[in-house]
């Protein structure tokens, strides 16, 4: 306990220490530039890294690995292909070049002056202002459950003590987004990680070995009553995905993988990174080492998540579900039952730096959206518009922990739940219209605008009336119609929105646009993809 | 194969691995690339960005 105690203070210590030296450091614009051009890749990389992937990621999703197993692989394969290679050579380049050609600063900047439209700008502010939140409290669900079980300490002390560190770091100087302590950070989840897998395939006797435990666990009669209830969901064991079409195959595939995976590439804390970077050249340096940093951390936390059932079986002749009592639990149970306590100690901040990290980054897209895309602060006085920022940053954490304190209360999983409800939205209203504006010079305003409110309305009604796992807790339905959701019987239920409203948009942007003429001056055009495609 | 009973799981366990050394091979042939001449150009560019991105973060 006292170790544990002295580790964070410790950790916070160097934290505060590299912000304020990075803070310093970077006053002028000549200094901030010139740092820039300086930075080692590794500790951009490092950074980016730091910031998608969050307590969420290795809490949340590496417990929900201990149900659904090994089929979250796939999942992590779309965040290394997707979220790192892809959206950074194909994404990234352009999206750092137009931003730049256009002066857009955040996201919905980003997309309303390449469409020439306030509206569009103002709607993604809305969307992100609302929203973040459920994400942000997602990370804090991951981190107040960690911090819950190794310090012993209830989950609303916990969360309390997590909520005001990261109010802290926010308020003075996390918001200037100090790469240095996020590189710290990160190097802290690297070599955290890195011992937790060494460690799991060692305790089970080398990587084929492990798997094949894990394989025949799933046949073994001890366990014939806990994974009966599974079995009825299409569970076929840890290493096999779900049978087809069934319940559990549709919440893997639907809303784990497709959810998460693609909705990755339209994150607006994401893209805006891509506008920050100084030239392609650091983009390129930063893949090798976001692509392994992303392998060490969710493909790690997959693994362990699913293999620590055999650990537990072992233990006490349960899975790692039922030991746990749920799946949120999962990843906090096993590093204090099975690892040294040196390590939990490691891991408290290994965990501490992955919320930290994303948590600043998102509240300051959050404080973006308000201060810049909701309320035009340009050309007020700075007391005022400082004023309107912090206030709109100030709300969303009031918000976020209000979601933190309410959700596991209603939703086992919750940490996944509300990841995969934000990655969603996100990739069903924003990713055809962004993409579209990164490489069709021809697409009219119409055509995109169409196509983001079919998604964004299409992913809410879904959310409200079909998709089981929302509709019983937003309760519309269950007022309108009296029951919990549209379609009880077969699988609708368990089909995630992005599934539906990704597709629906993807559609009516192309109709629309086949449709419709682009009204675009070509000045505007040109202005735009200045310097692309070359 | 790999101890895994479904060949759809060791192709997606393959695959990370895979793709995260794609990652790591691109980066080695591309690491000096996309600098280049337009240096000059993109400096006052970024200067100009950069600028604004400061007042910003500055009213953060």
């Amino acid at each position: 306990m006292v170790v544990k105690i002295i580790m964070v203070i410790l950790y916070l210590g160097v934290v505060g220490y590299l912000g304020f030296l990075g803070y310093k450091n970077t006053k002028t614009t000549k200094d901030y530039l010139i740092g820039g051009r300086k930075i080692h890749p590794a500790v951009m990389a490092l950074s980016y890294g730091a910031t998608f992937i969050s307590t969420s990621a290795i809490i949340g999703f590496g417990g929900t690995a201990g149900v659904f197993g090994f089929s979250l692989l796939w999942l992590t394969f779309l965040n290394i292909f997707l979220g790192v290679f892809i959206a950074f050579v194909v994404f990234g380049k352009r999206t750092r070049k137009m931003g730049h050609n256009m002066e857009a600063h955040t996201f919905p900047e980003f997309l309303g002056k390449r469409y020439n439209s306030k509206f569009i700008q103002k709607f993604a502010g809305v969307v992100i202002f609302l929203f973040m939140p459920v994400y942000t409290a997602a990370v804090m669900i991951g981190a107040s459950k960690f911090i819950e079980g190794s310090l012993n300490i209830d989950y609303n002390v916990a969360l309390f003590f997590f909520a005001a560190i990261v109010a802290a770091y926010v308020f003075f100087g996390g918001l200037k987004g100090v790469m240095y302590s996020d590189a710290f950070q990160g190097t802290i989840m690297f070599i955290g990680m890195s011992i937790l897998v060494i460690a799991i395939y060692s305790k089970l006797g080398g990587i084929t070995a492990a798997h094949q435990k894990l394989t025949d666990l799933f046949s073994n009669p001890a366990i014939a009553d806990q994974i009966k209830g599974l079995q009825g969901g299409g569970f076929q064991g840890w290493t096999a995905l779900p049978a087809l079409f069934s319940k559990y195959w549709w919440i893997v595939v639907s809303s784990i993988v497709m959810g998460v995976g693609i909705g990755v590439l339209a994150q607006p804390q994401l893209a805006v990174r891509f506008m920050t970077v100084k030239s392609d050249r650091e983009l390129n340096r930063a893949i090798p080492i976001g692509g392994m940093f992303i392998l060490m951390m969710t493909g790690v936390a997959f693994l362990v998540g699913a293999m620590s059932n055999v650990l537990f079986f072992q233990e006490s002749g349960q899975i790692a579900v039922v030991a746990a009592k749920g799946t949120d639990g999962i990843m906090s149970l096993f590093l204090n039952n099975f690892m040294p306590e040196w390590f939990v100690s490691v891991f408290l901040v290994v965990l501490l730096a992955a919320g930290m990290s994303t948590i600043s980054s998102q509240l300051h897209a959050v404080g973006t959206a308000v201060g810049r895309d909701l309320f035009n602060t340009e050309g007020k006085t700075e007391k005022k518009a400082m004023l309107i920022t912090r206030l709109g940053v100030l709300i969303a954490i009031i918000f976020t922990v209000f979601l933190a304190y309410w959700l596991p209360t209603v939703w086992d999983g919750a940490i996944a739940i509300s990841t995969g409800l934000f990655f969603g939205l996100c990739g069903a209203a924003f990713l055809p219209m962004y993409f579209a504006a990164l490489f069709s010079k021809k697409i009219s305003k119409v055509a995109a605008i169409s196509g983001m409110l079919s998604g964004f309305s299409a992913s809410m009604l879904w959310m409200m009336f079909f998709h089981s796992k929302e509709s019983t807790v937003l309760k519309v339905c269950e007022l309108i119609f009296g029951k919990p959701m549209l379609v009880a019987d077969g699988v609708l239920q368990f089909v995630d929105p992005i599934f539906i409203a990704l597709t629906l948009s993807i559609l009516v942007t192309v109709i629309v646009a086949a449709a419709t003429k682009s009204k675009f001056e070509d000045k505007h055009i040109e202005a735009c993809f200045n310097g692309i495609g070359k | 194969m790999l101890g895994i009973s479904d060949l759809s799981i060791s192709l997606a366990y393959i695959l990370c691995i895979a793709s995260a050394l794609l990652c790591l091979i691109y980066g080695i042939i591309m690491w000096n690339k996309g600098g280049g001449d337009a240096e000059e150009i993109e400096m006052a560019e970024e200067a100009k960005w950069q600028e604004k991105e400061n007042i910003i973060d500055g009213k953060l």
